[in-house]
């Protein structure tokens, strides 16, 4: 085809994928790790579990009322070291979620988290928690039985404990109910995991009065992986392979493996007494490095 | 006085009392000198509603009340001496919705003199020294970002110190969006804080008032020693709206408020706000003298107690040791 000119074309379509790509991209990026840690693939804290800790044990029921299977946990080895794993579950086939209640915990499940833990500290147990929850339950019977003072009973537990502990970040962190078992000495997390005081459509819908403006709000959230370790919320980032976490189950652990296994042994060296002071001064120090007029007073 | 009463209620009457205070400035507009109650509607008189501690005096509604209102109403007259006025966020996010972050702080500032939603100091109430801390609704719905966490760690530090009692007055629709998860990460940082109130044996009250919800709830408000909260306050971890349309039902009557907290066990007073400087002053006054008991102390504090074998039982160690012996030697006798 004479007079077409294929080069100036090619290189003008080059031009245009590039300008796209650069103003849409971070927009983009939040939202692709928002849809990456809410991938229906994604494997979950007993996928972790099963790899990383032989001779894993569930233990049941908070004692109280019931028995939540939104979160599980129980003993476990880890390197020779028998330790105390705990995480939120949501469940695989549509009967499974349901059972589960899609991960997001009723206060009998913080409650039974609280029951772990303690028996974790009595026996001076290494504590790992895997967050991957929409949240809490918001139900009328949560309410009823206190889910408010579940997580602050949980959080305050966690701040108390006199063993080392380490929370991991594999795929959903939802606000309130997610933090509930993340106060923790470490907390790691997957690359494309996400983190956030509020869901990306909740913020939408509230802000922008428009739920569909998630795009936007998951941008300005700030709620990445990278964005937190800025933010030094979390200590690490677990490189998951191209196309996420579910491609290559066994490469993520392999990373997460390594990284629990360091920061453990750090955290093992310390005195209780030492250990509750730097966790204490890790969280009383978040957030003041951006706050105005502090050190006049 | 009709304007800085307009300054002190919070935005639900605003619009209704800018235009009482346009007609209050017309020469005749001498009568018009009221608002209408949120709850019943009954028209109130400023004067008889400031006279009535901002309570409706036909059904006792608790009007909502700013923290510079609370302190004139609780503390003991000129004793409060704030600390952390200056402090202001920095807007980590770089946060931009509709509006940006910085706009709304800037606009909520000029409309409503309020600087943040928390206001904190030291004060006396009955003459006890006392640590205090007060959330403001007005200010972006009593919202807790990284400001309102530093005062209150700041609040604890000064508890501790000074060995004075922490009270901590709730406002809140949780943590602060415009902070992300750094105003998620105030829970962590006030639940540590906490715990240090906790082992230093320092005496911390938490009066809930209308709302209490989200991340402020489930954390620093709800790990107090003694709760108190204000009549029909909503209490919940989870907006009813949320709620209802999460279970696709109707809630029950009165879901959420105070009275239903307390019934589910979650409180342990609901106190009316002409009651609190007297139901505060007793709590201080009953946890103080229990703080000046030191259980580890070998000093015979306890002369009231059962000796054993002619021997003054001394302090929790030396108790729990002789209340195990007796349980293990139940039934040796026989045998």
């Amino acid at each position: 085809m004479p007079g077409v000119h294929l080069d100036g074309m090619v290189a003008k379509i080059y031009k245009q994928i590039r300008e796209l790509l650069s103003r849409t991209s971070p927009q983009k990026e939040a939202w692709r790790t928002v849809k990456l840690a809410r991938h229906p693939k994604r494997p979950q804290t007993l996928d972790y579990i099963e790899k990383l800790f032989p001779r894993f044990n569930e233990l049941k029921g908070d004692r109280r009322y019931g028995e939540d299977p939104a979160i599980v946990g129980g003993f476990a080895e880890f390197e020779h070291r028998t330790i105390m794993a705990i995480g939120h579950q949501k469940g695989k086939d549509t009967k499974d979620k349901i059972f589960r209640n899609f991960g997001m915990p009723n206060p009998e499940g913080y409650r039974k988290a609280v029951r772990l833990m303690r028996v974790a500290e009595r026996y001076g147990l290494p504590i790992v928690t895997f967050i991957d929850t929409p949240g809490a339950y918001p139900g009328l019977e949560a309410e009823e039985r206190g889910q408010g003072e579940a997580i602050a009973y949980c959080l305050g537990t966690m701040a108390s404990l006199n063993v080392p502990t380490v929370a991991v970040l594999i795929g959903e962190g939802g606000s309130g109910g997610a933090l509930a078992l993340g106060l923790a000495d470490r907390v790691l997390m997957l690359r494309n995991a996400f983190y956030s005081v509020i869901s990306p459509e909740g913020c939408a819908a509230i802000l922008w009065k428009d739920a569909k403006q998630a795009t936007l709000a998951a941008e300005a959230l700030k709620l990445t992986s990278e964005d937190l370790l800025r933010f030094r919320v979390i200590d690490e980032i677990i490189d998951e392979p191209r196309g996420g976490a579910h491609k290559h189950l066994d490469q993520v652990v392999r990373n997460l493996s390594g990284a629990l296994s360091r920061h453990l042994q750090e955290l093992e060296v310390l005195s209780t007494a030492e250990l509750k002071k730097q966790r204490f001064a890790k969280y009383e120090n978040m957030g003041r490095e951006y706050i105005n007029g502090l050190e006049e007073s | 006085m009709e304007q800085r009463i307009t300054v002190e209620i919070t935005k639900r009457d605003k619009p209704e009392l800018k235009k009482e205070e346009k007609q209050d400035r017309a020469p005749s507009g001498v009568s018009s000198n009221a608002i209408s109650c949120t709850k019943c509607g009954t028209p109130i008189d400023l004067k008889d509603l400031e006279k009535n501690w901002f309570c409706c005096p036909q059904c006792d509604f608790h009007m909502p009340l700013s923290a510079r209102k609370r302190i004139e109403l609780l503390v003991d007259p000129g004793s409060f001496s704030e600390f952390g006025e200056k402090w202001t966020s920095t807007d980590p996010l770089n946060f931009f919705d509709l509006k940006s972050y910085q706009d709304r702080i800037n606009d909520i500032r000029a409309e409503t003199g309020v600087k943040e939603a928390m206001i904190c100091g030291r004060a006396t109430i009955s003459d006890h020294p006392v640590v205090l801390c007060f959330m403001d609704f007005a200010f972006m719905g009593g919202s807790m970002g990284c400001v309102v966490g530093e005062k209150f760690v700041r609040a604890v530090d000064i508890a501790i110190e000074e060995r004075r009692p922490l009270i901590v007055f709730t406002t809140s629709g949780g943590a602060r969006m415009q902070e992300g998860i750094l105003s998620l990460m105030q829970m962590a940082k006030t639940t540590c804080a906490v715990q240090r109130l906790e082992t230093e044996k320092i005496p911390y009250i938490s009066v809930l008032a209308n709302p209490t919800t989200g991340g402020v709830l489930a954390s620093f408000a709800l790990q107090a020693d003694v709760i108190l909260a204000e009549p029909e306050a909503l209490i919940c971890f989870t907006g009813p709206r949320v709620i209802k349309q999460t279970i696709g039902k109707e809630l029950p009557e009165g879901f959420g408020k105070a009275e239903f907290c307390l019934s589910h066990g979650q409180l342990d007073m609901i106190v009316s706000r002409k009651e609190l400087r007297k139901v505060l002053t007793l709590y201080i006054d009953l946890l103080e003298g229990a703080v000046q008991c030191e259980y580890e102390e070998p000093e015979p504090a306890f002369r009231g107690l059962p000796k054993r074998g002619g021997k003054i039982i001394r302090g929790i160690r030396e108790i729990k040791k002789v209340a195990f012996d007796a349980w293990r030697s139940l039934g040796r006798h026989g045998s």
